[in-house]
């Protein structure tokens, strides 16, 4: 019964630690298959994870947080837009510049909150959730959340592959200037992509500071952000395989839980290396077959576009 | 009316130039009003930011010493860049430079022999090679992109000194504290000014803005690099080897973050400890866009950046300010110089309102 129960946890500390992965992932996934490459997940988590708190904080609710969140994720993500879509800057660096933008905003605007006691999003539906049974207080630290982003691979899947909006979006990032011939407005569709990654980054960011930790200290994404990119590449644009990918890190992550549970006596700096490595052994081994991944890439990733006509 | 870009025949040559003084004219402002909605009057904050820590020799001295870094990082990855070799993981080259170069100097260290120095910064410098060497392996033999892998490890090296100070390499009088041992006088580098911080690690740091402009602009290496980088097809025709120009460029940038690594735990630091960049290596990214991927260029960007990071401490202090200003600042500076950049291949019209033609088909 104890080897059950210690399964039971690690599974769903697996879930809860692939959750952010798993939002901000398919946000960026759906980004880039508008064609455009946004390397600011990490600064956009940052600045939704301290949106999120001091919204749910300063209101109360939690769903307030939630929501602001995702408009700050949004915002930032506008900026972006702005910059590589109106005024055709560099993706690379622009994302760059969204990251450290997010490090510095972030910590800047949640210098005062740091520390602040909030209840978690699971203690916040089951008050009693410290005195319930084990297994049942594994039960409820799947909040809805974690349910969102279990849900999220297979609405991804329909969505990109068996509706209209769908094909229009890999349309566009296949060939823009055949979906701009057709008639779609090329900058309009990715600039929703891009709202759309940037707001699942905020609600990701969000998680880790209402759900996961909960708590907001500087810099807490700790570069889950980066993992989250790595991660579309190893899933191959594909939402089935990026919801595996997330799983995996998810339990790679938690190295540390499985560790303790086992009596192994490990420096936790060197158990926190853990999913940096995977993160390059899992690129190493996706990226061997150049000819897998440039056919699977949308055609027109990092490609600016400027209509001539 | 509305507003239209049009691509202009040839980059305007300007432009490249006047686009970092727009955007730091434009940053000032973003900074003012910031300061503004921080409830901090925006004149006292922008003098304490960018004039006060111009005022006194030790100021300026700091200001060179927090340069130093800043530009040893930003021309490596600037050349990099040149050829679209993405080394964003300086600050953890930068950070494997301080622990093979600190642990040459805690092992050699107390002797006295004169070799022991030079044994400790090349220590250093082999330290960034070696951590950059991974990506570039990666990206030659099995394809995988160097933007992610250089990052990822960077978060390893900054784990891997954590581990060091606070496990085998922790000072066992340190009470307690996750630190080295205090380096030994014979491996720190020689003060230049009595009464400053000032190193002599700032002016070899100096040395390479002109050799960096001599191998970009007038050796047949620099010629590759810049031709792998601008137009990779004629140099596959020229028979360039773009697996070697990935090679020299992450080898040649992460030597330089190494040496800036040793310089900075030799020089004002002394020992390791588990934080001893305020994220330079990432700033240094900044620092070689502002200065156009130039290395004089480089040199006048790193001076700014200083500057911010200087400024940044003199808020904390004197207006209560967080350090994240700081950031805050330098993200700002590089969004509104890639902003003005597009100044550099489009000019800006103002056209009437569009006519939408008759059934010109339009869906969302």
């Amino acid at each position: 019964m104890h080897e059950l129960e210690f399964l039971l946890a690690i599974l769903v500390a697996t879930l809860r630690a692939a959750t952010p992965l798993m939002l901000s992932g398919f946000g960026e996934l759906i980004t880039e298959r508008s064609g455009v490459l946004n390397l600011g997940v990490e600064g956009m988590m940052l600045v939704g994870a301290v949106f999120g708190f001091i919204g749910a904080v300063s209101t109360g609710s939690l769903l307030a947080g939630f929501i602001l969140a995702m408009l700050a994720g949004a915002a930032l993500a506008l900026v972006f837009g702005v910059l590589t879509l109106s005024l055709m800057a560099n993706q690379v660096a622009t994302g760059l510049a969204l990251t450290i933008f997010g490090t510095g905003f972030s910590a800047l605007v949640g210098v005062s909150w740091v520390g602040t006691p909030i209840a978690g999003l699971a203690t916040a539906i089951w008050p009693h959730l410290s005195s319930a049974p084990p297994v049942l207080q594994q039960l409820m630290l799947l909040d809805p959340v974690v349910w969102v982003a279990v849900l999220v691979p297979f609405a991804a899947h329909r969505f990109i592959y068996r509706s209209r909006a769908g094909l229009v979006l890999r349309a566009v990032g296949e060939s823009h200037d055949v979906a701009h011939a057709l008639g779609y407005s090329v900058l309009r569709i990715r600039y929703l992509a891009v709202m759309f990654g940037g707001a699942m980054s905020g609600l990701a960011g969000a998680y880790l500071s209402l759900c996961y930790t909960p708590t907001w200290t500087e810099n807490m994404v700790a570069g889950r952000g980066w993992i989250a990119l790595a991660l579309v590449v190893f899933a191959t644009w594909k939402p089935a395989w990026l919801a595996l990918g997330a799983l995996l890190f998810g339990f790679v992550t938690i190295a540390q839980f499985q560790a303790e549970g086992l009596g192994i006596d490990i420096s936790p700096n060197l158990l926190a290396m853990l999913p940096y490595l995977a993160t390059v052994v899992v690129l190493v081994l996706i990226s061997r077959d150049a000819t897998r991944l440039k056919l699977n890439a949308p055609a027109a990733l990092g490609r600016p576009f400027h209509a001539t006509a | 009316m509305r507003i239209s870009l049009q691509a202009r025949a040839r980059p305007a040559r300007a432009m490249v130039w006047l686009s970092p003084l727009l955007a730091a004219v434009l940053s000032v402002i973003g900074v003012s009003i910031l300061f503004a909605l921080l409830g901090r009057n925006p004149l006292v904050a922008l003098d304490t930011l960018f004039i006060a820590p111009l005022q006194s020799s030790e100021g300026l001295a700091e200001l060179a010493l927090k340069a130093t870094p800043l530009l040893l990082c930003a021309i490596g990855i600037a050349i990099g860049c040149r050829a679209e070799v993405w080394n964003i993981g300086a600050e953890g080259q930068f950070t494997l430079g301080a622990i093979t170069g600190g642990g040459a100097a805690l092992v050699l260290g107390g002797g006295g022999q004169w070799w022991v120095l030079p044994v400790v910064v090349l220590a250093g410098i082999a330290g960034g090679m070696a951590w950059a060497a991974i990506p570039a392996l990666l990206k030659t033999r099995f394809n995988a992109h160097e933007i992610l892998t250089t990052l990822m490890l960077s978060y390893v090296a900054i784990q891997l000194l954590g581990y060091l100070v606070h496990g085998p390499w922790k000072d066992p009088e340190g009470y307690s504290f996750p630190q080295t041992r205090q380096f030994a006088p014979d491996t720190l580098l020689p003060l230049l000014i009595e009464g400053t911080r000032l190193h002599v690690g700032v002016l070899l740091a100096l040395l390479t803005v002109p050799l960096g402009s001599i191998l970009l602009g007038r050796t047949m290496i620099g010629f590759r690099i810049r031709t792998v980088g601008a137009a990779p097809g004629a140099a596959r025709y020229a028979g360039f080897s773009r697996e070697r120009v990935v090679w020299i460029c992450l080898l040649l940038s992460g030597g330089l973050a190494g040496l800036a690594g040793i310089f900075e735990v030799a020089g004002p630091d002394g020992q390791l400890t588990p934080v001893i960049s305020p994220g330079y290596g990432f700033a240094a990214i900044i620092v070689a866009f502002l200065g156009r991927l130039n290395p004089f260029g480089i040199l006048f960007a790193s001076l700014l950046m200083a500057l911010i990071y200087l400024g940044g401490e003199g808020l904390q202090v004197s207006l209560q300010l967080p350090i994240a200003v700081t950031g805050t600042v330098q993200g700002m500076l590089l969004f509104f110089l890639l902003a003005a950049d597009v100044l550099i291949n489009y000019r800006v019209r103002l056209l009437p309102a569009r006519r939408v033609p008759a059934g010109d088909a339009r869906h969302a």
